[in-house]
């Protein structure tokens, strides 16, 4: 029961170190924010089960947890993204469409 | 957003929703069932009811029903999906030496009215393969998507929304 729960735990390790690269080899925000958000997910939610099988005792309130970071995460990487957005950092130049004005100029109408 | 005054019945209902989420989470927590730990709980969750009830009857939830629920189930289910995919796909783009990226902004349209829904449906957008939610403005969504594949509206909603939106219209009609 602890192996599986140590590999568990390692996928999730795994997961989160490849959302950290992410991070550091994505051009702009934007970019990095997917990384961050996608990869966080997925490796909290491993690493915290992953611990909760190791202590059988711990399982509900790992899971309770995981549930939480689960709701939690994508709100939090939204305000980022909104924040950046609203204070005008522009996107990097690999990018191929932007339609954000036309979503502001609704606003008005 | 529900109506504003709904049916007494159905009020008491949703307190005993909420007093029923609220105890099980404590039970959750404390890991046990002992007479005197169940009786703090019972007390603190009938409180914490009777505060949070006005808000959450703002959210405008729907009243459980069997095909709602079982329509709730596929929905977490194709989420959990989705969420691996994800993974695997921002992997694969990380680690790929030319980094296959096409990154935009595109607006995508929703048919659902509750505000929950919409977040429920930002949500898991969110951690959906290659998008995230930067913004809500009534019935359009603003999409940052890593690799866009459309760039018309209609098109780029299907492809975006849809999976989700089916599920949800159905818990939240």
């Amino acid at each position: 029961m602890e192996l599986v729960g140590v590999i568990i735990t390692g996928i999730g390790v795994l997961f989160l170190f490849l959302g950290n690269f992410g991070i550091l080899r994505l051009p702009d925000v934007y970019n990095r924010i997917q990384a961050g958000t996608k990869c966080t997910t997925f490796g909290t939610f491993f690493t915290v089960i992953g611990i909760g099988i190791i202590q059988p005792e711990w399982f509900w309130k790992c899971l309770l947890i995981a549930v939480f970071v689960m709701f939690t995460n994508p709100i939090s990487s939204h305000a980022i993204a909104r924040a950046s957005k609203k204070s005008g950092i522009p996107l990097c130049d690999r990018s191929v469409v932007d339609q954000t004005r036309e979503f502001e100029e609704k606003e008005e109408a | 957003m529900g109506d504003n005054n709904p049916h007494p019945i159905l009020r008491v209902k949703n307190c005993l929703y909420l007093f029923i989420f609220l105890l099980s989470i404590w039970i959750i927590l404390t890991n046990t069932f002992q007479y005197e730990e169940l009786l703090t709980g019972i007390l603190i969750s009938f409180v914490l009811t009777l505060i949070l009830n006005k808000n959450y009857q703002k959210l405008g939830l729907p009243p459980i029903g069997l095909k709602r629920l079982v329509y709730f189930i596929i929905y977490i289910l194709v989420l959990l999906k989705e969420i691996i995919k994800a993974n695997f796909d921002v992997a694969y783009r990380v680690l790929h030496p030319k980094m296959p990226i096409k990154p935009g902004i595109v607006i995508i349209k929703t048919e659902l009215k509750q505000d929950i829904a919409k977040i429920l449906l930002a949500n898991s957008i969110t951690l959906t393969p290659g998008t995230f939610t930067l913004d809500i403005k009534n019935d359009e969504l603003l999409i940052h998507w890593i690799y866009v594949r459309s760039e018309e509206k209609g098109e780029s909603t299907k492809k975006i929304g849809k999976k989700f939106e089916k599920y949800l219209k159905v818990v939240f009609a």
